[in-house]
C-alpha cells in the first residue's frame, strides 16, 4: 500500500514535466528565437523612447548602452530564425510573419540593411543629449514599420 | 379573382416604384456649394485626415500625392479596385464640379448618377462639413494628374447590381454621430474619427449586409485586407493613455515599443501630417469610448 502514494506522486510529476516540455517545445524554435530577438530590440528601444517621450529622465550612459545593444543585435545573423516553412500560413496562431516575407521581391533584406544603418547612426549620437537621440530614433522606427507594414499580419 | 390579382400586381408595382424612388442615388445641389471657396492649406489637413492616399495612391508608389488608383481590395463580395481620382480630365476626375465631388464623397453617388460601393467610406464621410469638402476639393486641384486608366471592379452577381446599394445606403448611411462628445476636444476628435479618418470602417465589426454594427462600436473586427484581426479600441481591450495613443499616431510605436504594421502603418503616416492638438483630440475621443 505504501507504493500507491509514490506511484501517484511520480505520475503527477511526470504529468507536470510533460506539460512543461510540451509548452516549451510545442512552439517552433525558429519562431521562438526570432520573437526573443524582437523582444530584446523592444526592450532596448523602450528605454530610448521613454526618454524621448519624457516618461523617464534622459541619461546619456543608459541611452548609449541601449543604442549599443541595438547595434549588436542588428549584427547577429538571423538566417536560422527565418527558416522557410515558418510563416503564418505554415504555423497559424504561432507567428504573424506573412508568406510574402519569403516571396519573390521581398524587401526584407533591404529593410534589415536600413535598420542596421539607422541603429548605427543612433549609436553615434545617443549620448549627445535628448534631442539628438530622439531625432535619430525616427529612421529606426521607419525601418521597423517598413517591415511590419508589408510582412506582418494584424493581431 | 382576376380583380384581386390586378390589385396585387398594382400594389407590387407601386411598392417597387416607391422603393426605387426612395433608394435612388442622391445628387447634392450645385447651388449648395456655389458660394464655397476652398482653402488649399486647410484642404491638405483634410486630405491626410481622410486618408485619401491610403487607397487611391498607386500601391507600389511612395508618392502619396498622385492619386492614380490601382490598389486592390479583396473582400467576400469580390475584388474592388481603387480608381484614378487625380485631376487628369480624362483618366481622373478633373472635369468634375465641386457639387459632383461632394455627391461622391458625402452621398456615394457618381456624376453619372450611379451608386458607389461602400468600400469607398462615404458612410463615414457623410458627416463631413461642406466647408471641408470644398477645402479638400481645392487641395485636389493642386495634385499632379495621372493618365493611368482605372480598371473595373471584379464583383460577381448579385453584388454587381448597383441598384440594390440604394437600399443599403437608406438603411446604413446617415450623418448621425455614434458617440456623444462632452468637451470641445472630444467633439473635434469625434469629427476626425467618425467622419474623416473613418477609423470604424476597420475597427468596428460588420453585420451580414456589410454595414458597421454601431452596437459594437470599435470593438475590433476581422481584418478586411487579409488574415488576422483589427484590434479593439474600447477601454476594456485597449488600456493605453491618451498620451500613448497620440504618441502612437505620431510615431507608430505602441506603449510597449512594438511598432505599427499592416494597413495601420499608412494610417500613422497620414496622422503624422496632423497637428499635435488633432492627434490629442483623437486620443481624447478614443479614451472616452465605452465597452
Amino acid at each position: 500500500m505504501k507504493r500507491l502514494p509514490i506511484f501517484c506522486a511520480v505520475t503527477v510529476s511526470l504529468a507536470i514535466v510533460g506539460t512543461a516540455f510540451a509548452a516549451s517545445h510545442g512552439a517552433n524554435p525558429a519562431v521562438t528565437a526570432r520573437k526573443s530577438h524582437m523582444q530584446l530590440n523592444q526592450f532596448n528601444l523602450g528605454a530610448l523612447f521613454a526618454m524621448a517621450k519624457g516618461d523617464i529622465e534622459y541619461d546619456a550612459d543608459a541611452a548609449s548602452a541601449a543604442a549599443g545593444n541595438l547595434v549588436a543585435l542588428s549584427q547577429l545573423s538571423q538566417r536560422g530564425y527565418w527558416a522557410p516553412g515558418t510563416s503564418a500560413d505554415d504555423l497559424p496562431g504561432e507567428t504573424r510573419a506573412l508568406p510574402a516575407l519569403w516571396g519573390d521581391g521581398s524587401k526584407a533584406g533591404e529593410i534589415a540593411g536600413s535598420l542596421s544603418e539607422a541603429v548605427m547612426a543612433l549609436d553615434m549620437v545617443a549620448g549627445d543629449g535628448k534631442d539628438a537621440m530622439a531625432a535619430a530614433l525616427g529612421p529606426v522606427g521607419q525601418a521597423c514599420t517598413a517591415c511590419h507594414k508589408d510582412y506582418r499580419q494584424p493581431q | 379573382m382576376l380583380r384581386v390579382l390586378v390589385i396585387l400586381a398594382g400594389l407590387g408595382l407601386a411598392a417597387l416604384a416607391a422603393g426605387l424612388w426612395l433608394t435612388q442615388p442622391v445628387m447634392l445641389d450645385e447651388a449648395r456649394f456655389a458660394g464655397l471657396e476652398g482653402d488649399t492649406t486647410r484642404g491638405e489637413t483634410v486630405y491626410w485626415a481622410a486618408g485619401c492616399a491610403s487607397c487611391h495612391a498607386e500601391p507600389e508608389s511612395s508618392d502619396k500625392l498622385v492619386l492614380a488608383g490601382g490598389h486592390r481590395f479583396k473582400t467576400e463580395f469580390g475584388t474592388f479596385v481603387a480608381p484614378n481620382i487625380s485631376p487628369d480630365p480624362e483618366a481622373g476626375i478633373g472635369e468634375w464640379s465641386l457639387a459632383e465631388f461632394a455627391s461622391a464623397v458625402k452621398r456615394g453617388t457618381s456624376p453619372g448618377g450611379q451608386h458607389y460601393y461602400p468600400v469607398f467610406p462615404y458612410a463615414s464621410y457623410v458627416r463631413m462639413t461642406d466647408g471641408d469638402v470644398a477645402d479638400l476639393w481645392a487641395f485636389f486641384q493642386t495634385l499632379p494628374p495621372s493618365d493611368r486608366v482605372s480598371e473595373g471592379h471584379e464583383i460577381g452577381f448579385p453584388f454587381n447590381i448597383r441598384l440594390t446599394l440604394g437600399g443599403w445606403k437608406l438603411l446604413f448611411a446617415n450623418d448621425d454621430w455614434v458617440r456623444p462628445a462632452d468637451t470641445p476636444e472630444i467633439e473635434r476628435g469625434r469629427y476626425l474619427v467618425e467622419a474623416l479618418a473613418h477609423c470604424a470602417e476597420c475597427h468596428t465589426p460588420r453585420n451580414a449586409l456589410g454595414a458597421l454594427d454601431t452596437g459594437r462600436w470599435m470593438a475590433g473586427a476581422p481584418n478586411p485586407a487579409g488574415t488576422g484581426r483589427i484590434p479593439a479600441l474600447v477601454p476594456s481591450k485597449l488600456n493605453w493613455s491618451a498620451k500613448d495613443i497620440a504618441y502612437y499616431l505620431e510615431t507608430g510605436f505602441t506603449p510597449d515599443f512594438d511598432s505599427t504594421g499592416g494597413e495601420m502603418a499608412a494610417v500613422v503616416e497620414n496622422m503624422g501630417h496632423l497637428t499635435a492638438e488633432d492627434r490629442m483630440a483623437i486620443a481624447a475621443y478614443i479614451t472616452a469610448l465605452e465597452g
